[in-house]
């Protein structure tokens, strides 16, 4: 009986011991499950919410680039892409050698798709091939039943309906590469394209719009189960150009009789570009599934670069198309005036450098107006050599020669208008008084864009005014640009008398471009030519009397023609240069007429309706 | 003490028993198995069907079972004992030689209308063999070594048939249970600090001849789980995350997302305590872990009130036993001890250890009802 006591008593006291230590493994689980479920609440909070929720983007619709009357430049077409769902297919050479059947799909592409499937989770859609035409989705949606896990979505692809004639303006959308990738959630997007030039570059931002998104909740293999949140995606925005798709389709073709040409065509009082072209165009729609090797190198190596937009990117001397600066710089300076008058003797010597006259019997003793309508050189020699070449680039400048003008796609270039310190600064060297001479004529270092000349004729014709062109007249229906204008400070009799001089050069017989002139009453335009050389003329060519025809394409004078309509009241300003097109007169300027005829035929600044509105 | 000196007596009949019956004790085992029910039906995302119904009808079937367990004469359990250690240890070695294959462990037996895992059915019988054979051995007796040799047996036989299984949880369970009834017995604590160190000395050994690659792999998890997030340290992270994000009061009823969307696994057997964590939060938690404590309670004080060593031992072991799936699987689901694959109690989808919790359940009954039996020693 003593021994069962003291048994229970020993068992007592170790089962309160056991007991105490239960209670205290008890204690200690409470412990871990309140730091875990309170002092780390946030923290596995965050992690289970990362676990549970997915993102999905919705697709924006890239906005439509349009001309100024709505038509449209760039616009999405359908585009029917194949998928395949991994976790659907039991056979992958099966399935590709079926889809083969109706799809072309080299060893390469499969490759990829491989790679694709890889990478990705089983119920994840890969994208086998887009692009596909109608025949080939029916042939696929029709053959379903033998290509397991394959399907077919509509999407959106970038189309340019007038493709070659509007390519450099509106430019192309291509794959995002790494130095433009962000942070913008749309980039995820499958087959998302970024601007990769022109219009579609520049307002990539307006255009792409914003990728929607929908939160939803997934398992843990990641599949969807239900849908959260949605935000709806936002559409991109319609830019709408100043461009006139019918002018411009116009230019492109006058252009295309030349090999090599480019023109802009804009509103001197506003700065709207209504055509700007660069021939030959290239086909921006085959970018939109990667160009082939062939097709690229041949765009590449074509002796005209297609690719290039010369209206903004090509840099010429200006060549005579120059004398209204070196003109305006000399009435400003004062050491001409309307009645000032020099003599041409074919020939200026200055030391014992001698600097001829495109006329090599000389025009004899001629005032400003003549000097410009039968483009003497010597005149212009003779005031270059007073004024220097500081005073020449002051006006230049004024005009927007020699820096950007800051249109609205990118590539563009800022030309050059050498002075002292350029000289010093390129070469090292001082400024000579020969380089003087030949500037003044738009020889030498002097460069300018066509975009260049026509903003350089237009500030001459609106008396004045810092206008800069522009080509984005819309974004979403808000104006896209103000225009700021200046005024330069040039006096208007200075301008007239130059005008004047411009118009005697197509008005009047003697002037340079008679022939060219536009018949038709009341579209007379004025205007100035311009052959610039490529290659200096050399004794032995001149002595004999070598024709710049003859010469290899490459070396032969470039054609420049710039000009204003209507003669009275200019509101249009062009500017067209022929590549080693030889002659201004002769070769650019029967272009320029063409196009200002067009351009006032459209009435696109509205003129001829203003006038009947007066009228009332 | 004024009871036992009331009624001693060494028999008694049926109604006798009904009357004794404590009633709150089984209110309380109920509550804890629908609490199961619940969390079973949050698991299947909502549904009776698959596990919740089979929990509730698997809890029927054990309830008659645990009542009749009650009723049978405490002799006859005490009597049984060493038969049904045997049948435990013959099951036991058949499912080595022709048991099932499932989840590379060899654990069950196919009886046609359920699996039985006779490794379940061990616990219980390891300690009603121990609680046997310490009943009838002295204060005194316990200080030589010669009396433990026989308990060592018992003990050591059943772990080696499961490790071979191989079930580290159980083998672990069975020593611990065993070791609390020697405790309980008086073995001198120095012994339990020698058999520690020893038990410390053999992991190396262990390690190197014994475990598994999967159980070296669960432990290297245990230590390092972030070192491979999406293997096997996946199911403890995931858990870890589910028990955290459910904060003080939980997602709610069904609301629990990691369970839901299966970022959780083997939600309705081991991370069952997860899944109800997550839904009714710290609070919800401490609340079941109460439940476990309320039966931890009775346990102690039906054995306080037994006037016989043999029942003393077997509720006391019993519901050592029953704390120690709850230990292992709640530290296991916490990050605390690696995965060793122990069901929480009442709780976890499964058939075989309920039965056998329930049986366990049904000896301690046993125990109160015939508290007053005074078993002789020899």
């Amino acid at each position: 009986m003593s021994n069962d006591t003291d048994r229970f008593k020993v068992f007592s006291r170790r089962a309160m011991v056991l007991g105490a230590a239960k209670l205290a493994v008890f204690g200690g689980l409470a412990a871990r499950l309140g730091y875990l479920q309170i002092a780390e609440q946030k923290r596995f909070q965050t992690l289970s919410d990362k676990n549970r929720i997915g993102h999905r983007l919705l697709a924006a619709s890239r906005g439509q680039i349009t001309d100024r009357f709505g038509v449209p430049l760039a616009v999405n077409n359908q585009n029917f892409r194949a998928f395949l769902i991994p976790e659907q297919v039991e056979d992958y050479d099966l399935l590709f050698k079926n889809l083969r059947q109706f799809v072309v799909l080299t060893d390469f592409e499969i490759e990829e798709i491989k790679i694709d499937i890889k990478r990705q989770s089983r119920f994840t859609p890969v994208l086998v091939k887009e692009g596909l035409n109608w025949e080939q989705t029916a042939q696929i949606e029709f053959h379903l039943p033998e290509l397991p896990g394959v399907f077919v979505e509509e999407g959106e692809v970038r189309n340019y309906p007038i493709s070659d004639s509007t390519a450099h303006i509106v430019g192309y959308v291509g794959r995002v590469n790494e130095n433009e990738m962000t942070d913008d959630p749309i980039m995820s997007m499958p087959g998302f394209r970024i601007g990769k030039t022109g219009i579609e570059k520049e307002y990539d931002l307006a255009l792409r719009g914003h990728a929607g998104s929908i939160r939803t909740e997934v398992n843990a293999v990641g599949r969807e189960i239900r849908e959260l949140e949605r935000e709806d995606s936002k559409d991109g925005a319609r830019v709408m150009l100043t461009i006139d798709a019918e002018l411009q389709n116009y230019c492109q073709t006058v252009l295309a009789k030349e090999k090599s040409a480019s023109a802009v065509v804009m509103d001197a009082y506003t700065g709207e570009v209504y055509a700007l072209c660069s021939s030959p165009g290239f086909d921006p729609n085959l970018f939109t599934y990667g160009i082939s090797t062939e097709q690229w190198e041949e765009l590449l190596n074509h002796p005209a670069l297609p690719l290039n937009n010369k209206a903004i990117a090509g840099s010429y001397p200006p060549g005579s198309t120059f004398k209204m600066i070196t003109a305006l710089a000399g009435l400003k300076d004062g050491i001409i005036d309307a009645n000032t008058t020099h003599y041409c003797s074919g020939v200026h010597t200055v030391g014992r450098d001698k600097f001829h006259c495109h006329k090599l019997s000389g025009h004899g003793n001629t005032n400003l107006i003549g000097a410009l309508q039968q483009s003497c050189d010597v005149y212009f020699y003779k005031i270059s050599e007073q004024l220097g070449i500081e005073k020449i680039a002051d006006m230049a400048r004024r005009f927007g020669l020699g820096e950007k003008l800051g249109i609205d796609i990118p590539g563009e270039r800022s030309g050059l208008v050498p002075d002292h310190d350029w000289k010093r600064g390129r070469y090292g060297s001082k400024w000579q008084l020969g380089e003087t001479i030949v500037a003044s004529i738009g020889q030498g270092y002097l460069l300018a864009t066509p975009l260049q000349l026509a903003t350089m004729t237009a500030r001459l014709v609106n008396g004045g005014k810092t206008i800069s062109p522009y080509l984005a007249k819309s974004i979403d229906g808000k104006p896209a640009r103000q225009q700021k204008m200046v005024d330069i400070g040039i006096p208007k009799n200075h301008l007239d008398l130059v005008i004047r001089g411009m118009n005697a050069v197509t008005m009047s017989k003697k002037g340079t471009a008679w022939d060219a002139r536009i018949k038709e009453s009341g579209f007379e335009m004025g205007g100035k030519s311009g052959t610039s050389q490529v290659k200096r003329i050399t004794r032995a060519q001149r002595a004999a009397g070598v024709k710049n025809e003859d010469l290899p394409w490459k070396d032969r004078h470039h054609a420049l023609f710039v000009a204003h309509a209507p003669i009275n009241d200019p509101r249009y300003v062009c500017a067209v240069v022929v590549e080693h097109g030889v002659g201004g007169s002769s070769v650019a300027a029967p272009l320029a007429h063409d196009i200002m005829l067009e351009v006032q035929r459209r009435d696109l600044a509205g003129i001829t309706k203003k006038d009947e509105d007066t009228k009332i | 003490m004024k009871q036992a000196a009331v009624g001693q007596k060494d028999s008694m009949n049926i109604t006798e028993r009904i009357f004794q019956f404590n009633w709150s004790y089984l209110f309380f085992i109920t509550v804890v198995a629908v609490v199961g029910y619940f969390a079973l039906y949050s698991a299947a995302g909502g549904d009776s069907d698959p596990w919740a119904s089979r929990h509730a009808i698997r809890y029927g079937i054990g309830l008659v079972g645990l009542i009749i367990v009650a009723m049978i004469d405490l002799k006859v359990w005490q009597a049984l004992a060493y038969p049904l250690y045997a049948l435990g240890l013959l099951l036991l070695i058949i499912v080595e030689i022709k048991g099932q294959i499932g989840m590379g462990a060899q654990r069950w037996i196919n009886l046609g209308f359920m699996n039985l895992q006779p490794s379940e059915v061990m616990k219980i019988v390891v300690i009603l063999a121990l609680a046997r054979y310490f009943s009838r051995v002295t204060v005194e007796e316990v200080r030589n070594p010669k009396t433990l040799l026989v308990p060592l047996a018992l003990i050591g036989m059943p772990t080696l048939l499961v490790l071979i299984q191989p079930d580290l949880g159980t083998a672990l369970m069975i020593i611990m249970a065993g070791a609390a009834i020697f405790f309980l017995s008086g073995l001198p604590y120095i012994w339990f600090a020698g058999a520690a160190g020893g038990a410390l000395a053999m992991i190396p050994i262990a390690w190197q001849f014994f475990l598994h690659d999967y159980q070296k792999n669960r432990v290297m998890t245990f230590l390092n789980p972030e070192n491979d997030p999406l293997g096997t340290g996946y199911h403890i992270t995931q858990s870890k995350i589910a028990l955290g994000s459910g904060g003080l009061t939980g997602k709610g009823f069904l609301e629990g997302t990691q369970s839901r969307l299966n970022f959780l696994p083997e939600k309705q057997t081991d991370f069952i305590f997860t899944l109800f964590a997550e839904e009714w939060g710290f609070i919800g938690g401490c609340v079941l872990m109460g439940l476990f404590i309320v039966l931890m309670i009775y346990g102690y004080l039906i054995a306080f009130r037994s006037n016989n060593s043999f029942g003393r031992l077997l509720a006391l072991g019993l519901t050592t036993n029953f704390l120690l799936y709850v230990f292992i699987n709640i530290s296991m689901v916490m990050g605390l001890i690696p995965v060793v694959g122990v069901p929480l109690p009442m709780i976890s989808n499964g058939g075989s250890a309920m039965l056998s919790v329930l049986f366990g359940f049904g000896l301690i009954m046993c125990v109160y009802i015939h508290r007053d039996y005074k078993l002789l020693r020899r």
